[in-house]
């Protein structure tokens, strides 16, 4: 009986923990969301309550519209993203597979240089890479924000896929040899399809910082051309800091792909977690 | 019979290597080279052997700005280490425990913040905070501590630790997750033996799943560092690049930023910037060799 009774309260516990620093995790977002749909003078009279048939307006989502550049950022944002994604799994994938499956004089240096960049921030070269962006004439474009995204991605790619490339079992690479399948084929078809449940996982890793990177669009491409959303986002709050309705319906939009995102792979990014795809 | 040259291996390795040491190895070389230089009002760069170093570390018109910086870096980390990766144990043992209804749904939520751009969470929460819209006051008012209210942002004693909780509230997703993953490869067989032997679940938490995840907590330890000791993002967009009220707030990487490209009067030099970079990767460099030398070594990690 009292067993039972400590467990009841144990749970109790539990969920109350556990739903209450869910509520404080969600509080903020939500609070923006709700007001981004309110009128000016609801948001700032009863900010805490759902709007309703008085209150409702989409006067901040009309205003962000509007701005002829909204849409753009989102473009370079995409843009950016999509492309360094498709070049660090493809690249990584690669790498991951010459190290882990060739044995070559340099295998365990070249390793070791790529682990480097896992600990050591690309940021602090800032002052060189920018330098090297002015004389490849690349300052404000998107590429010079591509390529320092793909350096940027590859070491943790190579490490979590070469880690899932061992264990491939051997049979199966020594079964298309003997059939004479050449190493480009053996990569492209059999192993490439084989390891797609890491290749997602890697994915939102290295999509996320990517996407909410404020730093190198700061310094590399901060032209109103080439702003991604995140640096669009951080200047459109200076400018618009008054006008509540637009800088609280700009934020809803600015969250929602992450959002989108988040919902087609939160299962595969907890069960990459949790299988041990980073340790 | 001498056997082909490996072409393929070549093809594979490549591009990686070649993006890779073009724009991140090669960087941060170039930039440990580029402190040794200073530059001249033509904008000519001369050899300087350690004179930014001796700027930076004793000028007093540098030197305070530095290690302020730098102390305020230190309290950024603590905090971190104080509250966002306990809490991020306890969330995770909590999650880890048999037959808690709803853990998948609670993890999801949970780690939503961490997805976020931290230019979005600063702002959000700078409302929240702010005694204008007074959300944060209303909140306090239903608990009774409406007048313990204070602008907390905006107070030079304050402003720091704000922040840092701040950030602790986006980041702890992450200690979580790695916890988590770390307790529940834990087999079955040894916590059931413990609880045969009637061990109460207090006791199997401290005396047997925590040091069985030593290893997971080490690397949450050295993440938090090189993470820390890196950040810019948040104090950038809540506080702009002075790190307000009066440097109160400044950490290394808005230092850097300033080093680099100036702010109000003072001119921004690349090779200062390349100078407070190198001390940066010192730090972090430093805190990854105590890592792999006391701890990693000591710890070994368990496979199941």
């Amino acid at each position: 009986m009292q067993h039972k009774v400590t467990r009841f309260a144990g749970s109790t516990f539990t969920h109350v923990i556990l739903a209450g620093y869910s509520i404080l995790a969600l509080f903020p977002i939500v609070l923006i969301a709700i007001n981004a749909f309110k009128d000016r003078a609801s948001i700032f009279d009863s900010p805490l309550s759902l709007p309703n048939a008085e209150s409702w307006s989409l006067i901040g989502f009309e205003k962000a519209m509007k701005n002829a550049h909204f849409f753009s950022f989102f473009g370079n944002s995409m843009i950016v993203t999509v492309t360094s994604l498709f070049f660090i799994l493809l690249f990584g994938a690669m790498a991951a597979w010459a190290l882990s499956e060739y044995r070559f004089r340099g295998n365990r240096w070249l390793m070791a240089f790529f682990a480097f960049g896992i600990m050591v921030p690309i940021r602090l070269g800032t002052v060189s890479i920018l330098k090297i962006m002015v004389s490849l004439e690349l300052v404000n474009t998107l590429t010079a924000l591509i390529l320092v995204y793909i350096a940027q991605g590859l070491p943790l790619a190579i490490m979590i896929l070469s880690e899932f490339m061992q264990q491939i079992p051997k049979e199966l690479k020594e079964a298309a040899r003997c059939d004479g399948v050449g190493e480009f084929k053996i990569f492209f078809q059999v192993i490439l399809p084989l390891i797609r449940p890491a290749v997602a996982t890697v994915a939102v890793f290295t999509m996320v910082p990517i996407w909410n990177d404020l730093w190198f669009p700061l310094i590399l491409a901060p032209g109103e051309e080439t702003q991604t959303i995140t640096l669009g986002v951080q200047q459109f709050i200076g400018q618009y800091a008054t006008d509540w309705n637009a800088v609280l319906a700009s934020l809803s939009l600015a969250v929602l792909p992450v959002l989108v995102l988040y919902m087609f792979f939160s299962r595969q990014l907890i069960r990459g977690i949790t299988a041990g795809a980073v340790k | 019979m001498k056997k082909p040259f490996p072409w393929h291996i070549l093809v594979f390795l490549t591009p990686a290597f070649l993006i890779y040491a073009v724009f991140s190895a090669f960087p941060l070389l170039d930039t440990l080279r580029l402190g040794f230089y200073t530059t001249s009002e033509t904008g000519s760069q001369h050899f300087a052997w350690l004179a930014n170093y001796r700027m930076l570390l004793f000028d007093p018109n540098w030197s305070e700005g530095f290690w302020n910086a730098m102390g305020n870096n230190v309290k950024f980390f603590l905090v971190h280490m104080l509250i966002q990766n306990p809490l991020g144990l306890l969330l995770a043992a909590l999650l880890s425990m048999r037959g808690v209804r709803g853990a998948k749904a609670y993890q999801t939520l949970l780690f939503l913040p961490t997805l976020l751009s931290v230019v979005i969470i600063g702002f959000i929460w700078q409302l929240i905070l702010s005694p204008l819209w007074g959300v944060a006051e209303t909140l306090l008012g239903y608990v009774g501590l409406a007048e313990h209210f204070q602008p907390w942002l905006g107070q030079e004693e304050t402003a720091l630790y704000t922040l840092s909780l701040m950030s602790v509230w986006q980041f702890v997703g992450i200690p979580m997750m790695l916890i988590y993953a770390a307790l529940i490869a834990i087999p079955d067989e040894i916590i059931e033996a413990a609880v045969v032997e009637g061990a109460s679940a207090w006791r199997i938490f401290w005396t047997i799943r925590v040091p069985l995840i030593l290893p997971t907590l080490g690397l949450v330890t050295i993440l938090t560092f090189v993470g820390n000791f890196n950040a810019f993002d948040l104090i950038y967009s809540v506080k702009g690049a002075l790190a307000g009220p009066s440097y109160s707030t400044d950490i290394l990487g808005t230092y850097f930023y300033r080093a680099f490209f100036g702010y109000q009067s003072q001119l921004g030099s690349a090779t200062l910037g390349a100078a407070v970079a190198t001390l940066m990767f010192l730090v972090i460099l430093a805190g990854v060799g105590v890592y792999f030398f006391f701890v990693q070594r000591k710890l070994q990690r368990f496979s199941f």
